[in-house]
């Protein structure tokens, strides 16, 4: 009896963790490797046979103009949407933060964006600024300004960086009103003793403060830019015009499933997984060094 | 001169008001204590004074200077907070350069006040350090250090000893007293402790429910307080007050209404065929002083400090006198004031 409850509660564990283990294995162990094998072959374009190529998907990457544009346009991307996002939300939290009592409704209200999904968010704001039937478009128009974002690039850029940073303010916000309702009160007021108007207050005790939480959420938005914004793009432009908006993420998905390069588009993805990587190395080294003052 | 004058400062929150109207006149380089229980509105009052505070109504001036509408930093102060408020991202020594610092003072003369304020306080071998690797008394003396760089005209603190152990708290209140003589600068300090209250202060605010019940030194406020609840607040242990009905064998006058009727228990003496009678019901002795709680005849207890060598039994009956006509105390029943 006592050798049988004993080999079960040895298998049990297993048994708990095996759902966890097999979704991971299943949607991204074996994909990234599937994705690594992939990254050195190349798929004969008539069907059949696909042959190993070495690096050379990564080499006619890194001479590929389409492809070095595309990262500078997702640098971009990312740097608009996450400095955009960051400081909007550290707006808002200041005022938040000032009036926290009444806060609550409008706390709920900054919130439900990030309850959206990607493509929701993105066919929002394609509806807001649709060039023919769009509200936006047309009070843009009563002001004499021609809104046209699938034939402009920077502005088709400027509409997904909207979208993007609309859906993670809210994120942002939440953690930067957590971060200013720990910085003691008294902090502040000795500081005003001490002769810091407002804007000094700011920048000598508040941020430095905060920048735990403000260094934390920069990689966790730049992430979420390189990432998962994929539904967005989709939703709004899908990576045009012209390529204006085509960020790595979205031209792994159109080189491979619609163009079809397989061995290409496995390559930029093996090279989307090593700057994750990278961002989640540097976000543990921070974690684990916690506070930086 | 004086160097903060309060005239009816009343403050309110919304309709609730909290401060019903402090007037006072401060004088150059002396320390005042504002004492009360909890809640009765210290803080508020101090910070008020500081400008952290609007004040709904009357003036504050410092340094012959009307204050109310200045900003905390125009108003020529320095706080101590109760739980010190150091920046935790500076050093000590840029903790107590940062006002310094704002007001655009040359470096060599930041770094000279620093540590010319670090030697006075024993901060020297810490100046590098974070205040977080610092020990409460340490932390306790860099905010005093950040007050004092200053030079400023009046210093504020709101319980500064607080969350500090007993005995560095007694420590503390010396350093704090002493070097406030040195300096000479008015100080206003806030505490609920009437040890440290009776201690520190040359004169003292005892505040009850947003009122100042009395202004005065520690000893007119001990000899003489001028309300019920000033007698039971100052002094310990706290003073004997009861019904005139109570002491049947005492002399009161009967003009008055009805009485209460105050006696500490350090002024009572056993005396034979004293006029007060009473039960003993336990006794403590603490060595110098023997504390006896003894039973009136009405059931009342009273409180009695007698010498150290004094043969006390439970369950006798004391003969009690006051010691001399000043030991007693009478207050209006009911306006509480002294008569
Ligand atoms: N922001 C506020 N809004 C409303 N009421 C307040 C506010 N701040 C303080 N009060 C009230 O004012 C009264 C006085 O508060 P205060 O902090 O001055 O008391 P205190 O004497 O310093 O007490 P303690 O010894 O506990 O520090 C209290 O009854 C408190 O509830
Ligand atoms: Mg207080």
């Amino acid at each position: 009896m006592e050798k049988r409850v004993y080999f079960r509660a040895r298998l049990f564990p297993y048994l708990l963790v095996a759902p966890q283990i097999i979704v991971t294995l299943v949607f991204f162990i074996w994909p990234a490797a599937q994705a690594l094998k992939l990254s050195v072959m190349r798929e004969n374009p008539f069907g059949g046979n696909t042959r190993f190529v070495g690096m050379q998907n990564f080499e006619r990457l890194f001479n590929d103009p389409i492809y070095l544009d595309s990262f500078q346009t997702t640098i971009l991307f990312s740097v608009a949407t996450t400095f955009s996002g960051l400081i909007i939300a550290l707006l808002l939290a200041l005022a938040a933060d000032r009036i926290i009592k009444g806060a609550t409704g409008y706390r709920t209200f900054l919130i439900w964006p990030y309850a959206v999904a990607p493509a929701v968010a993105g066919a929002l704001w394609v509806f807001l600024f649709d060039p023919t039937i769009g509200i936006i478009t047309y009070a843009m128009a009563l002001f004499g300004y021609d809104w046209n974002h699938k034939l402009n690039g920077n502005e088709a850029m400027t509409l997904v960086v909207i979208a993007a940073t609309w859906k993670q303010i809210s994120y942002n916000f939440l953690f930067f009103v957590a971060g200013l309702q720990a910085i003691p009160r008294s902090l502040l007021e000795a500081a005003a003793i001490d002769g810091a108007g407002p804007l000094r207050r700011f920048w000598t005790v508040t941020f430095p403060l905060l920048s735990p939480t403000t260094f934390f959420l920069l990689v966790v938005n730049v992430v979420y830019a390189f990432f998962d914004t994929f539904g967005i793009i989709d939703a709004v432009t899908k990576g045009g015009p012209a390529g204006a908006t085509n960020i790595l993420v979205y031209k792994v998905y159109s080189d491979g499933f619609v163009g079809l390069d397989l061995g290409g588009s496995a390559a930029q993805s093996v090279i989307l997984m090593a700057i994750v990587i990278g961002l989640t190395v540097v976000q543990f080294r921070f974690i684990e060094r916690k506070v930086s003052y | 001169m004086s160097t903060v004058t309060l005239r009816d400062v009343k403050k309110a929150y919304g309709d609730t008001p909290v401060i019903h109207g402090v007037s006072m006149e401060i004088q150059t380089g002396e320390f005042i204590v504002v004492v009360g229980p909890s809640g009765c509105g210290k803080s508020t009052l101090l910070r008020m004074v500081a400008g952290l505070e609007e004040i709904s109504d009357g003036e504050i001036h410092i340094a012959e200077k009307l204050v109310n509408n200045l900003e905390p930093r125009d108003r020529d102060i320095a706080m101590v907070f109760q739980n010190y408020a150091l920046y935790p991202h500076m050093s000590v020594f840029d903790n107590m350069a940062y006002g310094l610092k704002l007001r655009k003072l040359p470096k060599d003369e930041i770094r000279a006040k620093v540590e010319e304020a670090a030697d006075l306080l024993q901060l020297r071998p810490y100046l590098e350090r974070r205040p977080r690797q610092l020990s409460g008394g340490q932390r306790q003396r860099v905010a005093m250090g950040r007050a004092i760089v200053r030079e400023p005209s009046v210093f504020l603190f709101d319980e500064p000893l607080s969350n500090l152990d007993a005995k560095l708290r007694v420590q503390m209140r010396v350093e704090i007293r002493k070097l406030q003589r040195r300096l000479g600068t008015t100080s206003l300090y806030v505490t609920h402790d009437q040890v440290e209250a009776m201690t520190m202060a040359d004169r003292l605010i005892v505040m009850n429910a947003g009122v100042a019940e009395q202004i005065g030194s520690p000893i007119d406020l001990y000899e003489h307080p001028e309300t019920v609840f000033v007698a039971g607040f100052i002094g310990s242990p706290a003073m004997n007050l009861l019904d005139a009905a109570a002491f049947p064998g005492l002399s009161l006058p009967t003009d008055r209404g009805p009485l209460t009727v105050g006696i500490r228990p350090e002024h009572l003496v056993v005396a034979d065929g004293g006029p007060i009678g009473a039960t003993v019901d336990l006794v403590e002795p603490l060595g110098a002083d023997t504390i006896v709680h003894a039973q009136l005849p009405t059931g009342d207890a009273l409180l009695i400090r007698l010498p150290g060598n004094a043969k006390v039994t439970q369950g006798t009956t004391l003969s009690l006198a006051p010691k001399d006509e000043a030991a007693v105390h009478l207050f209006d029943k009911d306006t509480g004031r002294r008569i």
